[in-house]
């Protein structure tokens, strides 16, 4: 690891001046550690100074005014996933959470941080390879080399990396808000335009500027949703791998059993959660069936490009869709992590009965 | 140490060698105080300045668990963090577990069970193991073998000891309920 200043934020006015004071070099915020550490031990990160942000007191989790629930940036995942209300309220937020990383990971990182970490890109990673991301203007290894993990939707000629969270996935699907401040003041960032896709410039991940913090990460009311929400996360193996595909999927289903309202995201398959309003829109006003959740998926993966190594990723991803709608129809959180054991009891769900003649032919 | 990090920084900014902080810790009862670099991660300060090596660097990455710690009594890769942010904290390694010479249960549970053949994630392995005992308040019910297995999947062992180790957290899981509580 290269050598660096550190210091210690007691408020958020202190970090936040601190992180404006980029006059030596790049000035990083420290919380979890748990992908920042890493990047700079492999030399990819390279700030010439640290700002420690976890005495902030931005580790609460509280309700919003507007009825939701503010999820503090430096509240650790792990945290997160428990909570009694975001299991009550959100269980799409502890499913997503505890389908990632591992349990040590899961109790250092934060809210905060999992918004930021970077791709795992084997490219981006390795500073022997070129990467656009990594620096601008080197090419890009993925596009020629090893494109196993890596994007069909939202690509560019520059870069095909994915992002690579969980939590994020779920974020998307519930239309969050993320709370940011800088010593110029305060911005609210809709959650789909907080990620960016690469375009000419992939060594943008989002649209947070250098010296603002990110406070909280906002979850809007979703009630719902909750009784029929699910991640689905597919992986190469059972636990503590990324997603080569994850789905955050939600219906809400009114007393007929028709589909008043669906969420739908899509991870491991784009620079940024995926997330397409008229995919959701096929499923409103429909009967919750396999032909509607095909045509959902259809929808979602429309202009999906394969890379080579990639392809499989298309039919995977369309079979996942089909797959976790089902899944939250019913009523099943997770078919991974602690939600997804096979085990799984939990408190059932309140909402209304679900229509078992739907869901018959499902394959 | 320095010549070489001076060697290695960027250009434009002026190198730093000496960014040096006082470290206050609790490390298995004993308070230290120490000055340590801010590059220092705690895993390193455990090994290098207070001579606990019974904590592993396997992977230096977060992907092995074998550097897994208690930290304010909470698992945690002690590879992922620097020392310094943790001034005041309070650190339980393996060193840490046994009380005098009456080994923590999950100790004794992994010798009655065989749970290792290297050793070298072991430690690695009980602290995360401890960890996970107090963390089961939060988890979902189910089938405890099935949990026990996705909750200790940060930690990796190479030579396949997982059967064993599982049934050892599994010993000590079922002995703690049998007493009303976790271990």
């Amino acid at each position: 690891m290269r050598a660096f200043t550190f210091s210690t934020a007691r408020t958020v006015e202190e970090a936040l001046d601190a992180l404006a004071d980029g006059a030596t070099g790049p000035v990083r915020p420290i919380a979890g550690g748990t992908n920042l550490l890493d990047l700079m031990k492999e030399d990819v990160a390279r700030p010439v100074a640290l700002v420690d942000v976890n005495r902030l007191g931005l580790d609460e989790i509280r309700p919003s005014e507007e009825g939701g629930l503010l999820l503090g940036a430096m509240a650790r995942n792990a945290a997160t996933a428990r909570n009694p209300e975001v299991r009550r309220r959100y269980p799409l937020i502890s499913a997503a959470i505890l389908a990632g990383a591992s349990p040590q990971i899961r109790n250092m990182a934060t809210n905060g941080g999992n918004l930021l970490q970077r791709t795992r890109c084997h490219y981006f990673y390795d500073v022997g390879t070129p990467c656009n991301k990594r620096e601008p203007g080197t090419g890009c290894g993925a596009i020629t080399g090893l494109a196993r993990q890596h994007a069909i939707l939202g690509a560019s000629e520059q870069c095909i990396a994915t992002h690579p969270s969980d939590f994020c996935v779920a974020l998307a699907a519930l239309g969050a808000t993320v709370h940011v401040r800088s010593t110029e003041g305060r911005r609210a960032i809709p959650f789909d335009r907080f990620h960016r896709l690469p375009g000419d410039e992939p060594q943008r991940d989002t649209t947070l500027g250098e010296n603002e913090l990110i406070t909280a990460i906002e979850l809007p009311p979703a009630d719902e949703f909750a009784a029929h929400s699910t991640y689905l996360k597919v992986r190469e193996r059972a636990s503590y791998a990324f997603a080569l595909v994850s789905v955050a999927a939600a219906l809400d289903l009114d007393e007929d059993g028709v589909v008043r309202g669906a969420r739908l995201a899509l991870g491991g398959v784009a620079h940024k959660p995926w997330r397409v309003p008229a995919a959701e829109a096929v499923l409103v006003g429909a009967r919750p069936t396999p032909a509607a959740f095909e045509a959902a998926a259809e929808t979602v993966l429309e202009g999906a490009r394969s890379q080579g190594d990639n392809a499989f990723k298309i039919p995977l991803a369309h079979r996942a869709v089909v797959r976790a709608l089902g899944m939250a129809l019913d009523g099943v959180p997770s078919n991974t992590g602690l939600l997804g054991l096979p085990f799984f009891t939990s408190e059932p769900f309140e909402g209304p009965p679900l229509d078992r003649m739907d869901t018959e032919e499902q394959p | 140490m320095g010549s070489e990090i001076e060697s290695m920084a960027p250009e434009a900014a002026p190198p730093v060698t000496a960014d040096r902080h006082n470290v206050e810790l609790v490390v298995n009862k004993v308070p230290r105080r120490l000055e340590v670099e801010s590059w220092v991660t705690l895993l390193d300060l455990l090994r290098d300045r207070l001579d606990l090596i019974g904590t592993k660097k396997g992977c230096d990455h977060g992907q092995c668990g074998a550097c897994t710690v208690l930290l304010n009594g909470v698992r945690v890769n002690s590879c992922l963090t620097l020392a310094v942010m943790q001034d005041g904290a309070e650190v339980v390694t393996v060193e840490g577990l046994a009380e005098g010479e009456r080994l923590h249960p999950l100790q004794q549970a992994f010798i009655d069970r065989d749970a290792f053949q290297c050793g070298y994630c072991t430690p690695g392995q009980l602290c995360s193991a401890v960890g996970m005992l107090d963390e089961l308040d939060g988890a979902p019910d189910g089938d405890d073998a099935v949990r026990v297995r996705e909750m200790m999947s940060g930690n990796v062992c190479r030579c396949g000891a997982y059967p064993q180790i599982t049934q050892a957290v599994l010993d000590v899981l079922t002995a703690s309920r049998g007493e009303g509580g976790a271990a």
